[in-house]
């Protein structure tokens, strides 16, 4: 597999991998394409994401983009980090293998389902993509 | 040590390079390339042509001819060089089924054979040819009851490969031979992963048509064979000149045909040998990995190859699987969806009945001549750190199976 060195070193050292005890929104999504599973927790203050960790069973391009989704997101606001797409995540990793997109795709619906599970908990109404 | 990953930067992997992808392909022997040699510099004659170095050709390829047929124990004239198993696997399958087709249109396989079989028979049916895929058990077993079951009137060949490439289970070849020879139905095996693995015989097989590849038993790449016994009724694939006995159109490849010749040579020569040592790792190999909580060997406990080991580890996936190991410098196999360019999980495990997020964590070891005691060990030191690692990140993962 062609895989970039960015996304090498993020597959082999990723950046917030775990789960958060008491999170405050969790999202699951599985990938259609593959059957792969990505599951993203957060911790919210102020509006803004202060902590995150992700669990991944999938590839290595599922596992570095879901490590570099995490980052990119990290300390920003719900609203900015609902718009972060999956082309960023691939752009910032240095490209993925076409066959490697829907993996990226993966995060970006990830962390949208977090995210609207915080403000279910939080008795507020769900984004829409 | 230093290799070299797509871009040409180096990338540092610890240790020495354990190569266990046997069953992709095999390092052409010394002494095989050696033969070579002379056929693409000096003897580069064309086998048809009259003058001296012509005839050369011609005799260098009578004399590897000589060899794959006593390997199989057939006839001279019953052994076509062709461009590898996938050719010989489509002529055997096309050629009977278009030269027989006023007996029949049926044609009987199993569900786990190669893509070049089970495609050639996916295009078939598009030509208005029926095919059966014959079930397999949980070991990859095809049930000779089932395949006698499956036989009507008009089935014309039935094809069931010899030894399955990702699982490495033998099938009982004679017993479908002699079905095969009892309804007077052409019998074609795909052997490319038995040869040197296991010992065969056509005649007592009772095979029709046997399909073997060169790089799969330390030869070179791009030449295979078909034997096709004496009598049987089959169409031309390539059409052309008049090489092969008129059967098979092309300018010989002389040198990888010498290479092959001699490759099969030994390899036969070496079975009992060979299998011995293959053996010992394996079963090495597999009781090691056994230990891993939660993994599971896919395949047949014994009617297995002795070169192949196949586990599935829950919980992960086989693509990071693989890159982890490369890291280490091991190089391996896996039948996950997401190591497929079809994004499909393996048709074999899945015909054995092993669920698709299980697939996703099979790993296929495939030893050959080059892996030593010391290979095995050095894998079944890393190989639970990494399933250990992967399980840590994995969302599936049961708390008991967790480090972190
Ligand atoms: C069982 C089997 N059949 C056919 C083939 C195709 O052989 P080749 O690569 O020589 O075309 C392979 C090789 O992958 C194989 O394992
Ligand atoms: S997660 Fe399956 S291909 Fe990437």
């Amino acid at each position: 597999m062609d895989y970039s060195l960015k996304v090498m070193d993020h597959f082999s050292n990723p950046r917030n991998m775990g789960s958060i005890e008491n999170s405050d929104g969790v999202g699951e999504v599985g990938n259609p394409a593959c059957g792969d599973i990505m599951k993203i927790y957060l911790k919210v203050e102020d509006n803004r994401i202060s902590d995150i960790k992700f669990q991944t069973f999938g590839c290595g391009a599922a596992i570095a983009s879901s490590s570099m989704a995490t980052e990119m997101i990290k300390g920003k606001t719900l609203e900015e980090a609902w718009k972060l797409s999956n082309k960023a995540v691939a752009e910032a990793l240095d490209g993925l293998p076409p066959i490697k997109m829907h993996c990226s795709m993966l995060a970006e619906e990830a962390i949208h389902e977090a995210i609207n599970d915080y403000l279910k908990k939080k008795g507020l109404e769900p984004w829409d993509d | 040590m230093i290799i070299h990953n797509c871009e040409g930067e180096s990338v540092t992997i610890e240790n020495k390079v354990i190569y266990m992808d046997n069953s992709a392909t095999t390092p052409v022997k010394r002494e095989v390339v050696e033969e070579m040699i002379p056929y693409m510099t000096e003897n580069f004659g064309n086998p048809s042509s009259i003058y001296e170095i012509g005839k050369i050709s011609k005799h260098a390829v009578d004399k590897a001819r000589k060899k794959v047929a006593d390997a199989l124990g057939a006839e001279e004239n019953e052994i076509y060089f062709t461009s590898g198993g996938t050719e010989s696997d489509n002529w055997a399958i096309k050629g009977i089924a278009f030269a027989n087709r006023n007996k029949g249109k049926h044609i009987i396989t199993s569900s786990i054979e190669h893509h070049a079989v089970l495609h050639t028979c996916a295009w078939l049916e598009g030509q208005g040819f029926e095919v059966t895929y014959l079930p397999v058990d949980k070991y990859g077993m095809v049930s000779p009851e089932e395949l006698k079951k499956a036989i009507r009137d008009d089935t014309i060949l039935i094809s069931i490969m010899l030894a399955n490439n990702e699982i490495g289970t033998i099938q009982p070849v004679e017993e479908i031979g002699k079905i095969a020879k009892e309804n007077r139905i052409y019998f074609h095996t795909d052997a490319v992963q038995a040869i040197g693995h296991v010992p065969i015989d056509v005649k007592k097989m009772n095979i029709d048509l046997l399909s073997l590849s060169g790089h799969k038993f330390e030869g070179p790449k791009g030449c295979g064979s078909l034997y096709i016994r004496k009598g049987t009724k089959i169409d031309v694939l390539l059409h052309g000149g008049a090489q092969e006995r008129k059967r098979r159109a092309g300018t010989e490849n002389v040198p990888a045909i010498v290479g092959l010749g001699k490759a099969i040579e030994l390899a036969t020569a070496e079975i009992e040998e060979s299998n011995k040592t293959l053996l010992e790792l394996r079963e090495r190999l597999i009781k090691g990995l056994l230990k891993i909580p939660k993994a599971h060997l896919n395949g047949h406990p014994t009617q297995r190859l002795a070169n192949n080991v196949n586990v599935t580890f829950e919980y992960i996936e086989g693509e990071s699987l693989l890159l982890l190991l490369n890291a280490k410098g091991i190089f391996a196999s896996t039948g996950s969806a997401c190591n497929s360019s079809s994004l499909e999980p393996s048709h074999v495990l899945t015909a054995c009945g092993v669920p698709h997020e299980i697939v996703h964590g099979s790993l296929r070891l495939s030893l050959g001549k080059m892996n030593s005691e010391k290979d095995v060990g050095r894998v079944l030191e890393v190989l639970p750190e990494i399933v250990q690692r992967l399980r840590n990140m994995s969302p599936l993962t049961p708390k008991e199976y967790r480090t972190i």
